[in-house]
């Protein structure tokens, strides 16, 4: 005889938002905080997918079926591959340039 | 009934044609802009004449047309912005004066000139100017007056720097302009003031209303006292006389059209137009004749010693209009005016015939000429008539002006028994004084032998001629306004029977004056002695240095000038410098500032803006939430 099994515990709509922010909180912190350009895209690559996230969930607890939401993730997901694609060009001819792919040590435009 | 005096209008049109033409392209033959001049005032010439004519036969005539109208001003205000010109006795006379010296002196030039850089140049100045003098005569209202008035200071400007290379004439130029300017702002303000109060422009209405009681004191007389401030700076009296004798600086042709027998006086006019106004405020006639009779006696003195025969007729000039603004002052202007009449004729020639002697010689020293009778006969015959008759003496044309004003300051009513004596005498002693210089200058050029180098050359017979057409008017001008023609002059110009009458005794005790001059000039300078003027000038040194000053009123100008203008120019170039550019530069500087320390905020750094960017986001994320926030606490 298994043990009762756990309660479940439906998830709702607070779970999505409260991960997709922290997703978002994360991918921020590491934007804001990390050096190395590529660790920098990839911390916007996860701001991206807190907002992903957000979507899917407002969208799975609509209260009409509506799938707004699930084709946003769609379109942020190839927009976040056009822009890894870019990011990752732009860093490479900083690094041509620069010898380097550390973000502070770009400051041309310093007035 | 058509008359030439209803075209009058026409006359100042041929001389404004000549001048356009020569600035138009005529100037390169000057021989053709010469004569085309000479042509034009004869043809304006001609015209007066017969609008004189005229006006002998009765004829009076006003026309005004509105000029500039606007839309949407008051119909009163329309009507004032007007243009117009009268016939009258007062301007047909000036029209004949003012275009029969031009057509002489402008024909005098011909000669005079000939072979000047800016021949052309010289009579489109001329030219501009006759038109510019026939406007002011003309003209029925104090903004055609006064337009004309201002570019005939305008011409005086540009003859008397005629040679303006010469830094002595561009100087004079400058401060004949500027010392007229003076007084013609006087008389802007005198316009304005009248015009407020009486809401014309037109001098024949204001004159109406001035003798229907609708203009009073103390508008009238500050009115007619602001005019006369234009007038005294236009007839160089005191204290605005400074500019007259530098004038001379110019040709000697501009001197005798311009500072001896028209522009100048242009203010006697001014005075003599606007007299029916004047007469209605005792005070402002007494403030005219003290300075009339003030500078007839002032400038007397300073021609005394003079060595410039220019300068010794200027100083003459300024003492006869002396003796107009006299006149009038004294509530006579018939008597003014037919001073201003003679004197037109007689000190033109004077001035021709001393341009004569100075094309001669080549100086305008009177103690480098001598014996000149010999070499120029014209000019002496005709000068010494000339000085003669500015001496006063029966029966040239000077002694029968000369005592009509003489008599009428001996009878006024218009000053108290004081001053009517004080003026009087100051008269005779200024009839004393003209009579010397005037035979001091005559000895000084013609007695004697030469005392210069100069080599003897022909003149010109364009020269000549009119120096004997002008001794005409100097011999018999002075009937018209004589007792045995009934004093036709006086009741021509006031419109009825003359009030001033001849009287024997003044006019013997006048005649004596003037030939105890001639008589003391005689023992000093006849026969062309220098030695007794020299003698005299060391045994009255302080007076002579004194007079060789003008009496300091040059140094006084300079130092107000110095001083006082320099001063509060030197206070606006500080405030300039300081608060204005202060300011100015200031916020300049505070921008420069500001700039430099913002720029830290761009660090280059990509991670500093997107700190900015979040933090941004946030707060108006936040502002957006407070108030769910709040409303939910509620």
């Amino acid at each position: 005889m298994p043990d009762a099994l756990p309660p479940i515990y439906p998830i709702t709509l607070q779970h999505g938002l409260v991960l997709g922010a922290a997703l978002f909180a994360i991918g921020m912190a590491g934007a804001l905080s990390k050096r190395n350009a590529i660790t920098v895209l990839m911390a916007i690559e996860v701001m991206l997918n807190g907002v992903i996230v957000t979507f899917v969930a407002f969208a799975r607890h609509a209260p009409t079926a509506d799938l707004t939401g699930q084709v946003f993730a769609i379109f942020i997901m190839t927009v976040a591959a056009a822009e890894a694609a870019v990011g990752l060009a732009i860093v490479i001819a900083v690094y041509r340039v620069r010898r380097t792919v550390q973000v502070d040590a770009a400051d041309t435009l310093r007035g | 009934m058509s008359t030439v005096a209803d075209s009058a209008w026409l006359i100042p049109v041929p001389t404004l044609a000549a001048f356009l033409l020569i600035a138009l392209g005529a100037r390169r033959s000057p021989a053709a802009s010469g004569w085309l001049t000479v042509g034009a005032v004869f043809i304006s010439f001609v015209l007066s004449l017969n609008v004189l004519y005229e006006t002998l036969a009765g004829v009076r005539i006003e026309h005004a047309y509105a000029w500039l109208p606007v839309p949407g001003i008051p119909a009163n205000l329309q009507a004032a912005l007007s243009l117009g010109f009268q016939v009258d006795p007062l301007t047909a006379t000036m029209l004949v004066v003012v275009s029969s010296v031009s057509l002489l002196v402008q024909l005098y030039s011909v000669g005079y000139m000939h072979g000047d850089r800016g021949y052309a140049r010289f009579f489109a100045s001329m030219a501009l100017f006759t038109t510019a003098m026939l406007g002011v005569v003309l003209g029925n209202n104090f903004l055609a007056i006064y337009i004309a008035w201002e570019l005939v200071g305008l011409c005086s400007y540009l003859l008397i720097g005629h040679w303006h290379e010469r830094p002595e004439a561009a100087a004079a130029a400058k401060k004949a302009f500027l010392v007229t300017r003076l007084g013609d702002f006087g008389f802007l303000l005198g316009i304005l003031l009248l015009f407020v109060e009486t809401g014309t422009l037109e001098v024949s209405v204001i004159t109406q209303m001035a003798v229907g009681g609708q203009l009073r004191d103390p508008v009238l007389t500050v009115g007619v006292l602001l005019v006369f401030c234009g007038a005294v700076g236009k007839s160089a009296q005191f204290p605005l006389h400074v500019w007259l004798p530098d004038a001379m600086e110019g040709p000697t042709p501009v001197s005798a059209l311009i500072h001896a027998a028209t522009m100048v006086a242009a203010g006697v006019y001014l005075m003599a137009r606007t007299f029916p106004i004047l007469e209605h405020s005792p005070a402002a006639l007494t403030v005219v004749a003290v300075i009339g009779g003030g500078t007839a006696f002032f400038a007397a003195t300073m021609g005394l010693i003079s060595r410039d025969i220019k300068r010794v007729l200027a100083y003459s000039t300024m003492s006869q209009l002396g003796y107009m603004m006299l006149a009038i002052g004294v509530g006579a202007m018939s008597a003014g005016m037919f001073h201003l009449f003679n004197h037109a004729f007689f000190k033109a020639l004077l001035f021709l015939g001393a341009g004569s002697v100075i094309h001669l010689v080549g100086t305008n020293d009177m103690f480098e000429m001598g014996g000149l009778r010999h070499r120029r006969p014209v000019a002496f015959l005709t000068m010494t008539v000339a000085a003669l008759s500015l001496a006063g003496l029966f029966p040239l044309s000077g002694f029968w002006s000369k005592d009509e004003i003489l008599v009428a300051v001996a009878t006024t009513q218009h000053l108290g028994d004081v001053g009517r004596t004080l003026l009087y005498l100051l008269a005779l002693a200024t009839v004393f004084l003209t009579a010397f210089y005037m035979f001091r200058a005559i000895y000084l050029i013609y007695g004697g032998r030469y005392r210069g180098h100069a080599p003897d050359h022909p003149e010109p017979w364009t020269m000549t001629v009119p120096l004997l057409v002008l001794l005409v008017p100097t011999i018999v001008s002075g009937f018209w306004g004589s007792p045995l023609l009934g004093n036709a002059f006086a009741t021509f110009m006031e419109g009825h029977a003359a009030p001033t009458a001849f009287r024997l005794d003044i006019a013997l005790v006048s005649t004596g004056i003037a030939l105890a001059g001639i008589y003391l000039a005689w023992m000093m300078y006849g026969g062309g002695k220098t030695e007794s003027g020299a003698y005299a000038t060391k045994q009255l040194r302080p007076l002579y240095t004194l007079l060789d000053n003008r009496y300091y009123v040059d140094h006084l100008y300079n130092w107000i000038a110095g001083r006082l203008v320099l001063g509060i120019a030197w206070l606006a170039a500080r405030f300039d410098s300081l608060v204005v550019d202060g300011a100015v530069n200031g916020i300049g500087a505070a921008v420069v500032g500001l700039g430099s320390e913002l720029r830290r905020v761009q660090t280059g750094q990509v991670q500093t803006y997107a700190w900015a960017l979040f933090a941004g986001a946030i707060t108006l994320a936040a502002v957006a939430a407070l108030p769910l926030i709040l409303g939910a606490r509620r």
